[in-house]
């Protein structure tokens, strides 16, 4: 076991990213970001699609969130107001990447503008802008902490819609499918996950 | 206190207006797709628009209305238009509903493609003149224990041009949690009375347009409707016609005849209805009135399950057992047939083996 923070140079930050999309999964062991996972898990592509923008939106906003909290809210003493500032701030950026993606290129607006919106209110994106404040880490180790987070997430949504595809929802007994199914795959998937923890402490 | 409270306050106001105003000036910088020009049906009209919103919307705004039941969230694929030009890639929503021959003649959902440059695109010719229309429910009168008579009063615009035959779409908005959809309704007014617009509609059970209309539907309440759209009319040669209906299916033919009545066209005309049993028929005084009025008009009411023992005197049987005694050779007419799928394919097949034209067949199946 090591203790990833104490490290210097590039090591500890890919710690901090393996920690975090194993060790910490943030869908597995947090469970949080479950209401996406539940609603668009049912192809690989469409989850890989929303997995993607999730990891770009959580790298970003954690990097923008650490600023606002390191170089705003504690100098005016405001840290209380963490929380809604976060989402104001997760809000507007994911605002202004749609509009971005929709402009430079239709192809990948086409593939992941249309998950943005549903990223605007998923937990996870909050949650690892909360989470990164009880870490020592600087910024680029926040950085690292946040695509680590979007990875792991999109990891788990990838393989929970690859086992749906597999699924024939039609055999299942009626109240089983949709969320029903998803819900035990994610505990199942969770138990899995298990084995990592402990590997990497941070 | 007073202080930190008014410190938070402060910072969150001008966070969010920081926010706020790089939000909006980048929608401008960014957005901004300039004017782009929509080339419709080759040229036939060229329109203006500020690029940015949906081809939907902004065919909308120009007062070309396409037909849209799910408000343009891509879940009804009404809204479907041929797009040449400029339309971009098909989207993912838009794909489910896209067959390989849709891909193959260019047809895009209008709601799912937006307008970033000049394009060229097509829409069916009756799309120029159908419009939206808000009225008011004058009356609604049951006709029989599943159908009903609506008489809507035009108010803005107020009067409608069409073709007897035609249809328009009513909507009926959300309510008990049902969504906001659109249906088709032929009108079975007459065109001359054009500041109002009647439909005859059959319950549906569960159907969400029909149990608004029966259970939420007040008398004076507002309604919207667009339209006329729809290819559904008499042709204007002098042939003689057969009209064959069952159920709300009376709505464009009781139209049409009564639009004969007032031009005086005393064509060779046969009207045949379907009906399990008495209860079924409606309007039957007034069609047997109009023979009187077009004496070459017949009226031909078919029951299929009237009790035997009735005082009923007319016909008894399907209407592709029974048209055969009044048409024994259909080679010269032209047939009209409205309602349920499998009434007008049975009657079609009926029509067929006593020698019509194919090409003299129009029907408007009611799903
Ligand atoms: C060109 C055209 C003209 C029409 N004119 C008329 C008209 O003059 N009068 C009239 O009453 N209807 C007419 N219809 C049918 C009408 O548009 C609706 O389909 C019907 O009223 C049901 O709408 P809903 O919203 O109540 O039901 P929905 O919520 O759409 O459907 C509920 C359920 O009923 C089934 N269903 C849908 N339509 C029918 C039907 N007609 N019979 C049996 N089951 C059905 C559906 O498959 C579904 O399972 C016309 C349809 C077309 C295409
Ligand atoms: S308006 Fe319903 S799919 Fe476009």
């Amino acid at each position: 076991m090591e203790d990833a923070a104490n490290l210097t140079g590039l090591a500890p930050v890919m710690l901090i990213f393996i920690s975090a999309a194993f060790t910490d999964n943030i869908l597995l062991t947090r469970f949080l970001g479950m209401c996406s996972v539940l609603g668009v898990s049912k192809k690989v592509d469409t989850s890989l699609g929303l997995g993607a923008a999730v990891i770009f939106v959580t790298t970003c906003t954690s990097g923008l969130n650490y600023l606002v909290y390191r170089y705003l809210l504690v100098p005016l003493e405001l840290e209380y107001l963490r929380l809604i500032v976060f989402i104001v701030v997760i809000a507007a950026f994911v605002q202004f990447v749609e509009m971005v993606v929709e402009r430079i290129s239709e192809g990948l607006y086409n593939a992941l503008g249309i998950f943005l919106p549903l990223i605007t209110v998923n937990c996870a994106i909050l949650g690892v802008s909360l989470f990164m404040l009880g870490t020592p880490y600087n910024f680029l180790q926040t950085l690292a902490y946040g695509a680590g987070a979007g990875a792991g997430w999109a990891l788990a949504i990838g393989i929970i819609g690859g086992i749906r595809e597999k699924i024939n929802e039609q055999a299942l007994p009626r109240g089983l499918a949709g969320p029903g199914i998803t819900l035990i795959i994610i505990g199942i998937m969770s138990l899995a996950f298990v084995g990592f923890s402990g590997m990497i402490r941070i | 206190m007073i202080l930190s409270i008014g410190l938070a306050v402060g910072f969150l106001a001008v966070m969010t207006l920081f926010l706020a105003l790089l939000l909006v000036f980048a929608e401008r910088r960014i957005l901004n797709y300039g004017p782009c020009t929509l080339d419709i049906n080759d040229g036939k009209k060229t329109l203006v628009v500020n690029g940015g919103s949906t081809l939907l919307s902004s065919l909308a705004n120009n007062d070309i209305f396409i037909p849209s039941a799910c408000g343009g969230r891509g879940s009804c694929a009404y809204c479907k238009v041929q797009v040449f030009e400029g339309g971009g890639m098909i989207g993912p929503v838009e794909e489910p509903y896209l067959s390989p021959e849709d891909i193959k003649e260019n047809v895009r959902l209008s709601c799912q493609v937006k307008v970033r440059q000049d394009i060229k695109l097509a829409i069916p010719e009756e799309l120029f003149l159908a419009k939206r229309f808000r009225g008011k429910l004058l009356h609604k009168r049951n006709l029989t224990y599943d159908i009903v008579e609506l008489r809507i009063a035009l108010i803005e615009p107020e009067s409608i041009e069409f073709v007897a035959g035609q249809y328009i779409q009513l909507e009926s908005p959300e309510y008990a949690g049902r969504d906001a959809v659109m249906r088709a309704y032929s009108i079975s007014s007459v065109p001359s009375d054009d500041r109002h617009v009647e439909v005859i509609i059959r319950k549906v059970p569960e159907g969400i347009c029909t149990t608004w209309v029966f259970e939420h539907l007040k008398e004076n309440q507002e309604v919207f409707l667009s339209g006329p759209f729809g290819e559904f009319q008499l042709t204007d040669t002098k042939a003689p016609a057969v009209f064959l209906a069952g159920g709300s299916g009376m709505a464009p033919i009781w139209s049409i005849l009564r639009e004969m009545r007032e031009r005086g066209d005393n064509r060779k005309a046969f009207y045949f209805f379907s009906g399990r049993n008495q209860d079924d028929l409606f309007f039957t005084k007034e069609l047997f009135a109009l023979e009187k009025e077009l004496p070459n008009f017949k009226y031909v009411p078919c029951l299929t399950r009237e009790d035997a023992n009735s005082n009923w005197q007319g016909e008894r049987g399907r209407i592709p057992a029974v048209l055969p005694k009044y048409i024994p050779d259909a080679k010269p007419f032209e047939a009209y047939l409205c309602g349920s799928s499998s009434l007008i394919d049975a009657c079609v097949d009926a029509l067929r083996q006593h020698g019509i034209q194919e090409p003299n067949i129009y029907y408007d199946k009611f799903e």
